[in-house]
């Protein structure tokens, strides 16, 4: 096992280009699982109890299966109806909706721990539906989830490589490339176990942060 | 008279059709049961690990607090996609040959492990105080305390989150189909290449991937009533 800098400064462009697709990845898979999961939690909360139920079967299953699979079913399967995806889009779509139904949980805990005075105020203020959701309930049940939620946006960011298997040019996709055209494994391998360190490592503190600054519930 | 031989060949061919596709399901249930057994390995190892460093984050040397918290950090901060293909691509270079099942193992025993740690210790912490007053009161040693009064509680803390972390490995393994072994997500991808048909293959992956998993959550209800028996009344 013999370590080459000089080939590590030679593949470190490549990589870097990788990097950036990683994060755009991430931070658009985030976007999307913020929106789904906000959806879920609102249509199980629905009074219609076929939707309510369809839907968290629907996120049962999700969150059951593996991403990878999800992410093969909307690559392979969805051409062969018609909707022809680049391989980003259909892995950002992917990363968002098997988080989205991670994050449906973390809104719902959210919502119910908003007291039920605050309902009962929104009511007495003759407030319609979608005003109390917008102006009551939302505005407070946001800020405590924001580090349980960045939990999740870091756990995805981990999840990325996997886009690799859907031909999405990130960083680990880099990093193979680069090692079977030298047939050099250590330095890539290593590396892409690095860069997700230092970035995992670096969002723990982020995510300290976050947590003292929005954790705390204020009442 | 002309419609006779091809109703005949039609027929045929959907005979051969119809073997063909229990020949594919074969395939897949052979996948399948690759996934379980890399699930019950990677689970036993990392159940060892879960307990080896979880204890580790609570003892009272610096240097074993020290190695468990490594341990964690690493394993939960960098992806199990890395670490798999870490193991399998870079050890050799180090002298280390693993087959692709041992590879897989490896790594997810390895990644599961460090997230169940901190379940552990998060149990063992959530364990009062006076209990640990009481073992002291009693007269037992550190591991006594332990092994007869502090593990038998936490284990039920654990049991839930641990059904949860078994979840994960089991979806984690779909990983390995990348470094050929064939499990599940190979053989999906095995029938796509060879019949061109997309729906079938994932679609029938997916439900037995969503099985398996209520097939654990299941199993491991069942035990947390099993061990909550005769406890009612205490604490948990």
């Amino acid at each position: 096992m013999d370590w080459d800098w000089d080939f590590v400064w030679q593949i470190m462009p490549t990589l870097i280009q990788g990097v950036k697709i990683t994060i755009l990845a991430t931070i658009l898979g985030s976007i999307l699982a913020a929106i789904v999961g906000l959806g879920i939690a609102l249509g199980r909360r629905s009074e219609n109890p076929l939707v309510s139920r369809s839907i968290s079967w629907f996120a049962e299953f999700i969150r059951g299966t593996p991403l990878l699979v999800q992410l093969y079913f909307i690559f392979y399967v969805l051409p062969d109806i018609g909707i022809l995806l680049p391989p980003l889009v259909a892995g950002v779509i992917g990363l968002g909706l098997h988080y989205g139904t991670y994050t449906a949980e973390v809104y719902r805990a959210g919502i119910d721990n908003v007291p039920r005075g605050q309902w009962e105020a929104a009511k007495a203020c003759n407030l319609t539906g979608r005003h109390t959701w917008t102006h009551i309930i939302l505005p407070q049940a946001i800020p405590p989830m924001i580090p349980a939620l960045a939990n999740y946006f870091i756990a995805m960011f981990k999840e990325t490589p996997l886009l690799s298997a859907i031909t999405v040019l990130e960083l680990m996709n880099q990093a193979k490339s680069v090692a079977n055209t030298y047939y050099r494994y250590i330095e890539p391998m290593t590396l892409v176990g690095a860069f997700f360190l230092v970035i995992s490592l670096c969002s723990v503190v982020l995510l300290r942060w976050l947590e003292h600054r929005y954790g705390r519930i204020e009442r | 008279m002309s419609r006779l031989p091809r109703t005949t060949a039609n027929d045929r061919k959907s005979y051969t059709q119809m073997t063909q596709w229990s020949g594919y399901l074969g395939l897949i249930l052979q996948g399948a049961l690759v996934t379980i057994e890399l699930t019950l390995m990677g689970s036993v190892l990392a159940l060892i690990m879960a307990f080896l460093a979880g204890m580790g984050r609570v003892s009272r040397f610096f240097v074993v607090r020290a190695i468990a918290t490594a341990y964690i950090e690493f394993f939960r901060g960098t992806s199990i996609f890395v670490q798999l293909f870490w193991a399998y691509f870079v050890l050799p270079f180090a002298g280390l040959s693993l087959t692709p099942l041992q590879a897989g193992v490896l790594a997810l025993g390895l990644n599961v492990g460090a997230y169940a740690a901190e379940v552990v210790r998060g149990a063992i912490l959530s364990v009062g105080r006076e209990q640990y007053e009481a073992c002291t009161a009693l007269n037992l040693g550190r591991w006594q305390g332990m092994r007869h009064v502090i593990l038998p509680q936490a284990l039920l803390v654990m049991l839930p989150t641990f059904g949860n972390n078994a979840i994960e490995l089991l979806k984690a393994t779909s990983v390995v189909s990348l470094i050929s072994l064939a499990d599940l997500t190979f053989q999906a991808q095995v029938v796509r290449s060879q019949t061109g048909s997309t729906l079938m293959p994932f679609l029938s992956v997916l439900i037995i991937y969503f099985a398996l998993a209520l097939i654990i959550s299941w199993g491991v209800r069942t035990l947390e009533r099993r061990m909550a028996r005769g406890l009612d009344g205490v604490r948990i």
